[in-house]
């Protein structure tokens, strides 16, 4: 994952909402894993078509904040697992 | 001991099954069709289970295509909320069916193989249904559902693992796991018939790492290694009563689809109690529930963080007593139990004992 990477999301992994827990969850075959709110607005703006660099611009202004590095370092974790394709 | 919110549920429908494999999870003990659940039951518990915290559900058997309800539950499934995978030998998947499941939201389908070469795969499940099998992939892919493959793996099959993973591949399958035969139930009386040689194990275990590579990307691959020939005994679902709930075709919870085994634990039903009562409050789930149940070696030992003492049923079968340590632990005096099995010679010529319900014809060539 570099930051000219365009991450997508695992064709059958979808983000859900989980009412019980009140937490954004990433659901797929045989697992579900439970995000906080800035993961799940990392992942939203995963749709094939954005940088990670350009993500990070997205986020780092909505939360006022450089967030580059958190976000690589999130999106490299959710390569290693395969729930993110690289692009 | 407080209980977390499970995150998983296993329906396990019905008993009925066309297959016969002999290393099946379900109990030796099968319940008949008049003993299941009704419709209306199933619907309800998978309200609960959803209000519980339940994300994953998995619509199990025996073969679940053997409920004429399963559209209607896996509707009812998706719009409570739930991800929902039917657990299929992929007999009885018909176009209509499939197509209808997909309508109800249904989302994943798992279909099990039992070899790549045909003539011992239906002789493992004990009846023809290799073309049925691959007519089920076709339909699965076809209509776009997740598609897993999944195999157990023992003595007849485990060369052959290299050939498995690429039919799985050419089915167009997106994952597939393989697992070695764990020994409950069926697999326990089974044993000698279907262990491998450790020979046979390490080869498959580098052929299974190289494929995980070479798949990459297109196929995910799940290598469960057999625990027998493990140091240490692998932790289940995170522990007893953590995550994980199986419900049997009569109502019956059960922490661990191999716990009917302990005869020592009784079981509550969803027809007596709420699913959330019993969850939290019920013997079998609170007996061997966090670590206040476990004695020395596991007690004092800083891997029970880790894996708990291993598994509760097979400390059961094997030592009779379910709170001792897993006797895979190399930590344990139980360890020889292993030992000992792994030294018992494997059958050339393996005859299975076929998974059937008591008293019915077996199920070879059937």
């Amino acid at each position: 994952m570099t930051t000219d990477s365009m991450p997508k999301l695992w064709k059958l992994a979808r983000l859900d909402y989980d009412p019980v827990r009140q937490r954004p969850v990433l659901l797929y075959p045989e697992g579900a894993v439970l995000l906080n709110d800035t993961g799940a607005a990392i992942l939203e703006l995963c749709n094939g078509n954005r940088t990670v660099g350009e993500i990070a611009t997205i986020l780092g202004e909505r939360y006022h904040a450089d967030v580059s590095a958190d976000v690589a370092e999130y999106l490299q974790l959710m390569a290693d697992r395969e729930l993110v394709h690289a692009g | 001991m407080l209980a977390d919110r499970p995150t998983t549920l296993l329906a396990e429908l019905t008993h009925r099954c066309p297959l016969h494999c002999p290393y099946c999870s379900n109990p030796l003990d099968l319940l008949r069709a008049e003993a299941e659940l009704t419709t209306a039951d199933w619907k309800r518990v998978f309200s609960e289970a959803r209000a519980l915290g339940v994300l994953q559900l998995g619509l199990s058997g025996g073969e679940p295509l053997l409920r004429k309800d399963l559209e209607e539950l896996a509707e009812h499934a998706r719009g409570a909320g739930l991800y929902s995978t039917l657990v299929t030998s992929g007999l009885g998947l018909t176009r209509a069916r499939a197509e209808r499941l997909k309508e109800a939201g249904l989302e994943h389908i798992q279909i099990s193989l039992q070899d790549s070469d045909p003539v011992v795969a239906e002789r493992i499940a004990g009846v023809k249904s290799v073309k049925h099998k691959q007519a089920a992939a076709a339909l699965v892919t076809e209509l776009g559902f997740a598609f897993t493959v999944n195999v157990v793996l023992h003595r007849a099959n485990l060369d052959r693992i290299e050939s498995i993973i690429d039919l799985a591949a050419e089915l167009g399958a997106d994952r597939i796991e393989l697992a070695n035969t764990q020994y409950y139930g069926w697999g326990l009386q089974n044993r000698a018939a279907l262990q491998p040689t450790r020979e046979q194990v390490e080869r498959s275990r580098e052929i299974a790492e190289r494929a995980v590579q070479r798949y990459r990307g297109r196929m995910q691959i799940t290598y469960v290694l057999p625990d027998y020939y493990e140091p240490y005994p692998k932790a289940c679902y995170g522990g007893w009563g953590k995550l994980y709930l199986v419900i049997a075709p009569n109502g019956a919870v059960l922490p661990c689809h191999g716990a009917t085994q302990i005869t020592t634990l009784t079981f509550d039903n969803v027809r007596d109690h709420s699913l959330e009562w019993i969850w939290r409050e019920s013997s079998a789930f609170q007996a061997f529930r966090g670590d206040s149940w476990m004695k020395d070696p596991c007690k004092s030992c800083p891997r029970k963080a880790v894996d708990f003492g291993g598994c509760r049923c097979q400390a059961f079968a094997l030592s009779g007593d379910a709170t001792n340590a897993d006797p895979v632990c190399t930590l344990t005096p139980l360890r020889r139990i292993i030992d000992e099995a792994l030294l018992e010679p494997g059958l050339a010529e393996p005859e299975y004992r076929y998974r059937n319900v008591a008293g019915e014809r077996a199920g070879a060539g059937a």
